[in-house]
């Protein structure tokens, strides 16, 4: 696959040592082009590339609020229609909190409506601009600020929330996973998502040094580990059509991904089976 | 001149047909809905060809007015009470980002307890946002009105949002002579909307709605005050180009009978046409009583009103609002900012009535000063 | 003094800001050793390694990203 050189994320960005965002960002950005607009939700990559007077965008950038990026959005694209500048592309990045909690409703709206516009997700599982709180993409039994582990606790004690099968129910053309460390296999679900006509969702999982606690060149690692052990499924909803687009030769154990995080560390052989047998009963239904 | 017979909304939504924004975001709520419904007939019909968005709550509809506001085009929404309210957020940032927006909205109460009728404290309750507030009188007045908040709001030296505010039901849902003015005519008065100082083109990239540090915040407000309160100027000169376009004057006030009065009444909105026959009775009695109308109530016409009001011995303010524990808030601020010992009347919270023995009770009680706020129509008695 | 509304119209201006200085260990790439699979160039979080696999220190803010996912060992992380 042909990666395009040119960057429209400068560097000089505020982003912790080893982020995942900037390299997601980066990313996407390289598939869609200069002849796009970026909206941005109030979170980690709002605040850090936009320390005024100076920017880290090379193409148009706007932000308003935090949960509303995806209404803001919806303004824009159909600004720009009203203009007949339909060949802009309008991506929108929100965290996985402006996404899955605060700002789901107006992504729903979005959604439904069928504007023509690519939100990318980028899920770094808790609310990490803010200090590491547990958000409804906080992954079971992680600790987090507001899901501390303590003698009464093991940490988060629900399920993350399903996002993109809740964009699936909104029946839009195209919906996928991806993570940063599989960047061919996100790049051209970009690409795929800018050239089809309406909604597209990706919902792109994110480590996050800070938030996950690892060393800083462990970032690719990490998201390998998450998918390579069936914590995190690659796959992608096109007009309807359910596709795993990456299968693990052989399914690494999952504790293999939850010893490498600080999030997880307390987490008991119990409970750590029990996520493994989770993520058992995930991976054999969807055959990975 | 035709006039057609309409209510004020759909006076409203004739001004915007005549605006011609590119995109309207709106969603319903009484009794602002039925504008909502005209401009997608409108669109439905192609009599304009804006993008009409049904978002799913206020919140969504003044966040996409302002997307689409950062492309650079002329966006419209409208909304009323608890949709006000929900846009709160949003409402600040809009002027913070220096959109100018034009939004209508129908005045309700603010719940609770839950209230579908007129009160101000909806638009009252957003003064401190930087946005631009009218307060219309009539229909006529309504559509005008949102004629000059573009023509304002989109003023290179301003480029604050505006709020066209008109009551909800008494103009809302009756109908009045309406002229609605000519195609050619309006776009005379309204050049089209091109920004420089900020819109999202793939051309010149720009970055909108940064993050500020504490070196530069209390700057950027300091800004939108100058610019706030500059855009009296530009207020005034178009207000008089509107009248030698389309023949009807407005000012930042509305004087009746108030030039020799010794009683003046201060008050906002379509209260207002009651309190002139009020004046008119208590004139053919021999009382001097007048009525000073604030139309333009942000930025607030300090100097009008005090120069209208400086002359009389007795001065009552009416407000359809409360600010619990201080009173009324055009009150407070005509007190706060001119040297004048105004009284202050809470009248028609939540619908109640406002009859015209109330007026005349009024004008009575200004008789005697006192910082004690009254609340006039209550069914006890009380205070 | 402030644009109005905070509008910032220098695309690409947080160059300015220079992240080198955040840096403990500097990614040292030895050219003979690299087999050019771009996987330094798309996982640097700065994107501040360019075709020709030249880093630019004046960004790098040391992650060691880059040294981690090189699979032919060519970048090694020194203490500055």
């Amino acid at each position: 696959m042909e990666i395009p050189e040119k960057e429209f994320l400068a560097p000089g960005h505020r982003a912790c040592a080893g982020c995942g965002a900037t390299i997601g960002v980066r990313l996407a950005l390289k598939m869609l082009g200069e002849n796009t607009v970026a909206i941005s939700a109030t979170g980690c990559l709002e605040v850090i590339t936009t320390p005024y007077p100076e920017t880290s965008w090379e193409i148009p950038w706007m932000h308003v609020a935090f949960e509303n990026a995806a209404a803001v959005a919806s303004g824009v694209e159909s600004a720009l229609k009203s203009q007949g500048k339909t060949d802009t592309t309008v991506v929108v990045f929100g965290g996985d909190g402006g996404t899955a909690d605060i700002g789901l409703q107006a992504l729903s709206g979005a959604m439904e409506r069928g504007h023509n516009l690519i939100y990318i997700c980028y899920d770094n599982e808790a609310y990490m601009n803010t200090g590491i709180q547990r958000s409804g993409s906080t992954p079971y039994g992680a600790s987090t600020t507001t899901s501390p582990h303590g003698k009464e606790s093991f940490g988060e004690d629900r399920p993350k929330k399903n996002m993109p099968m809740i964009m699936a129910a909104h029946g839009i053309p195209y919906i996928a996973t991806a993570s940063i460390s599989y960047p061919e296999d996100f790049m051209k679900k970009v690409k795929k998502a800018s050239e089809i006509e309406g909604p597209a969702y990706i919902h792109l999982q994110q480590p996050c040094t800070t938030g996950w606690g690892y060393s800083p060149e462990k970032t690719i690692e990490l998201g390998r580990l998450a998918v390579e052990t069936g914590s995190w499924i690659l796959y992608e909803i096109e007009e309807g059509e359910f596709k795993v687009t990456y299968r693990p030769l052989q399914r690494r154990a999952v504790k293999e991904y939850l010893n490498a995080q600080k999030r997880f560390k307390h987490l008991t052989e119990l409970e750590k089976d029990r996520i493994q047998s989770h993520v058992d009963a995930v991976c054999i239904e969807l055959k990975v | 001149m035709v006039l057609k017979v309409m209510s004020a909304n759909q006076a409203i939504a004739e001004a915007v047909k005549l605006a011609n924004p590119n995109v309207i975001p709106v969603y319903p709520i009484t009794p602002q809905t039925t504008i909502s419904e005209y401009l997608a007939k409108f669109v439905a019909d192609g009599d304009i060809s804006a993008e009409y968005i049904r978002v799913e709550s206020e919140h969504s509809a003044i966040s996409a007015a302002l997307g689409a506001s950062g492309t650079g085009v002329r966006v419209f929404t409208a909304t009323s009470s608890q949709g006000l309210a929900l846009m709160h957020e949003i409402i600040f940032a809009a002027a913070g980002l220096r959109a100018p927006i034009v939004m209508a909205d129908a005045n309700r109460a603010l719940s609770a307890p839950l209230s579908i009728w007129n009160d101000q404290q909806d638009s009252i309750s957003e003064r401190d946002s930087g946005w631009m507030q009218v307060y219309a009188e009539n229909g006529q007045e309504a559509l005008d009105s949102i004629l000059i908040a573009y023509r304002v709001s989109e003023d290179h030296s301003v480029l604050l949002p505006s709020m066209v505010c008109i009551d909800g039901f008494i103009l809302t849902h009756t109908v009045d002579p309406v002229d609605v003015p000519g195609k050619g005519d309006v776009d005379k008065f309204l050049p089209p909307y091109k920004p420089d100082h900020a819109y999202l083109d793939p051309k010149r990239p720009m970055s909108i709605g940064t993050f500020t540090d504490p070196n530069y915040y209390m700057e950027a407000r300091h800004d939108m005050e100058l610019a706030l309160v500059g855009a009296k100027d530009v207020i005034a000169k178009a207000n008089a180009e509107f009248a030698e376009i389309f023949g009807r004057t407005y000012d930042f006030i509305e004087k009746y009978r108030s030039d020799d009065a010794d009683t003046i009444i201060v008050a906002m909105g379509s209260i207002c046409s009651t309190i002139k026959d009020v004046v008119d009775e208590h004139r053919d009695n021999g009382e001097k009583v007048g009525l000073v109308r604030v139309r333009v109530f942000r930025p607030f016409p300090t100097k009008e009103i005090y120069e209208a009001i400086k002359g009389a011995s007795n001065i009552g303010v009416l407000d359809k609002n409360i600010s619990f524990s201080v009173g009324g808030v055009l009150h407070n601020e005509i007190n706060a900012k001119m040297d004048v010992k105004a009284n202050g009347f809470i009248v028609g919270l939540g619908g109640r009535d406002i009859k015209p023995t109330h007026i005349s009770e009024i004008i009575e009680k200004t008789k005697n000063t006192t910082k004690t706020t009254q609340w006039i129509g209550l069914n006890k008695e009380e205070l | 003094m402030v644009s109005i509304g905070a509008a910032v119209k220098e695309p690409g201006s947080t160059r300015k800001n220079k992240t080198g200085s955040w840096r403990t260990f500097k990614p040292i790439l030895d050219k003979e050793t690299c087999i050019k699979c771009e996987n330094c160039i798309m996982f640097c979080p700065e994107g501040c390694i360019n075709k020709d696999y030249d880093i630019d220190y004046d960004y790098c803010k040391g992650c060691g990203i880059c040294a981690e996912e090189c699979p032919v060992k060519a970048i090694k992380m020194e203490r500055e």
